[in-house]
Parts: structure tokens; C-alpha cells; sequence
């Protein structure tokens, strides 16, 4: 009887630990998917694409999660295949750095010209 | 003196922005693949369509200068336009031409072969698409020149055109 319980527990154990991984893996897909672009649709993520080329990215997604690759593996896999341009979320690179930059010179800009002003009508 | 310094490198700043920003408006936003460059072709298994038979892709490209490599699909439109050419292309003997079945029924697909004629040395299967995203391919049709070194040296988006023809038959002279 004992050891029938400690089976039983065993296996389920077992099992949910098998489950989570899997949920695991689908959260991480899903998260990779909304972050990549299907190249053949308009404005639309690979999640959101029924598309035959999304189709087979979510595939291989899947298949690089089974071969133990992770998160930034498989972008790099997929930038190595199709550019940059296949990822939602920009490197910051010398074609990017505009972009990264601007906002927060912006930011700080902004932000010394008001103190200055504060600071100034203080005095 | 010192403000008047701050405002022109500002300006300077501000001004570079606007030209890089407004040259990158210019730019093209639809996804255009590299077709140059030499990238090593991904080792592979698939299976012959006709024999079932697997097949790796170390078997596929052997004993040959230059292989085409051309993916293809039943239900694809512009690949019945572009099945013509690829029959005048089999008649280059200084290739093999290799057909990449993209995410068909295998049934549909010979039927295709039967009614359009079989250009190919061989056609493998890709039921799920994902030998063609190793590859790098984004659609169907798509027709990649790979050299003895197994290197993809051209590939061509889309269906072939008379001048691609004639590029590959003066690559592969």
C-alpha cells in the first residue's frame, strides 16, 4: 500500500514537472513569436500570422526550444537567417544608435534646460 | 560666449539627426533578402518524394560542379508559371537540379510533376517548412545556385525569370 502511494506520487510529481516544462516552452514560443517579424506579411508578428512562412518559423521555434537552445539563441539563429530586420527589438548597433540615443539625450536635454530654468527664477 | 557655443552644438546636433532620419525615410521598408552573399549550406535530412526513402544532404549534393535548388509547391500559382523554365533549365547538363517540395501533400505534388513534366534530378520534401527556413528561404517559389563547395553563391526570390535563367546558365557555364 505504502509503496503504491509512493508511486502514485512519483508519477505525479513526474508529471506536472513534464508539464511545466512544456507550459514553459510555450510561454518562451509565444514570447519569441510576438517579437518576430513574418517577413511576407504587413504588420503583423510571426504569433500573429497564419501564414505559411509563420507557420514554419513557429515550427522551428519549437524544434530549437527541443534541442535546448534558448531565447537569444534562437534570435540569433534567426537574425543569422534573415537580417536584422526579422526581430521586432533593434540592436543598438551604428545603424541604430540614433535611435537608442536621441530619446534619452532628448531627456537629459530637456531635463538640464528646466532645472536650469527652475534653479535661475529661484535665485 | 558659452551659451552661444551650447545652442550652435546643439543645432549641429539636431540638424545631423534630421538629415539621418530624413535620408532613412527614403529607404524601402519592405523586407529585402540578401542575395549575395556566400552562406554554407545547412546540413539536412529529408525524404526522396517518389522512393520515401530518407535522404541526407550530404547524399544530395555530391558529384556534381553546381546544384539548383528549387522550392516548390503544388498550390503555389506562380510556380506553374515558372515550371517551364525550369524544364529549359534541366537541359544544362552542368547542373543538378535538386526540387525542394515546400509544405505539400505528396499526392498533389506528383500530380503536379505528371501534368507540368519533371525538370528535377530529384525532388525531397519539406512537409513542415522548416529545411527552407534553415535555408533562409521566406516564400515559394525560390531558387538557390549552390557551387561544389556547398556554398549558396545566387538566390533568386520568386519565380525565374528568362534573365535569371540566363544568369544561371552563365554562372553555371
Amino acid at each position: 500500500m505504502k509503496l503504491s502511494t509512493f508511486l502514485l506520487i512519483i508519477l505525479i510529481t513526474f508529471n506536472f514537472t513534464n508539464l511545466s516544462s512544456e507550459e514553459n516552452n510555450d510561454k518562451i514560443k509565444n514570447k519569441i513569436s510576438k517579437n518576430i517579424r513574418c517577413l511576407i506579411c504587413q504588420g503583423q508578428s510571426v504569433y500573429d500570422s497564419q501564414s505559411d512562412f509563420a507557420v514554419s518559423i513557429k515550427l522551428i521555434i519549437d524544434k530549437k526550444l527541443n534541442e535546448g537552445l534558448n531565447e537569444n539563441e534562437i534570435y540569433d539563429f534567426l537574425k543569422k537567417q534573415y537580417g536584422e530586420w526579422i526581430s521586432y527589438d533593434p540592436e543598438f548597433n551604428k545603424k541604430t544608435f540614433i535611435l537608442w540615443i536621441l530619446p534619452i539625450l532628448l531627456f537629459v536635454i530637456g531635463g538640464a534646460i528646466i532645472l536650469r530654468k527652475f534653479i535661475v527664477q529661484k535665485l | 560666449m558659452k551659451n552661444k557655443i551650447i545652442l550652435s552644438a546643439l543645432l549641429l546636433f539636431f540638424t545631423f539627426c534630421f538629415v539621418v532620419l530624413y535620408k532613412g525615410l527614403n529607404n524601402s521598408n519592405i523586407y529585402v533578402p540578401e542575395t549575395k552573399s556566400e552562406k554554407t549550406l545547412i546540413k539536412f535530412n529529408s525524404t526522396d518524394l517518389y522512393s520515401g526513402n530518407k535522404i541526407s544532404s550530404d547524399q544530395i549534393f555530391v558529384g556534381s560542379e553546381y546544384y539548383v535548388l528549387n522550392i516548390w509547391a503544388s498550390w503555389c500559382v506562380p510556380c506553374r508559371e515558372e515550371h517551364p523554365k525550369l524544364i529549359k533549365l534541366s537541359k544544362n547538363k552542368s547542373i543538378k537540379l535538386i526540387g525542394l517540395n515546400y509544405r505539400d501533400n505528396s499526392k498533389n505534388a506528383k500530380r503536379f510533376i505528371n501534368e507540368f513534366g519533371d525538370p528535377y534530378f530529384m525532388i525531397i520534401k519539406d512537409s513542415k517548412g522548416i529545411i527552407s527556413v534553415d535555408l533562409g528561404a521566406i516564400g515559394v517559389p525560390e531558387t538557390f545556385i549552390i557551387n561544389k563547395d556547398k556554398k549558396i553563391i545566387k538566390r533568386f526570390l520568386g519565380s525565374l525569370s528568362e534573365k535569371s535563367l540566363n544568369e544561371i546558365n552563365l554562372i553555371t557555364k
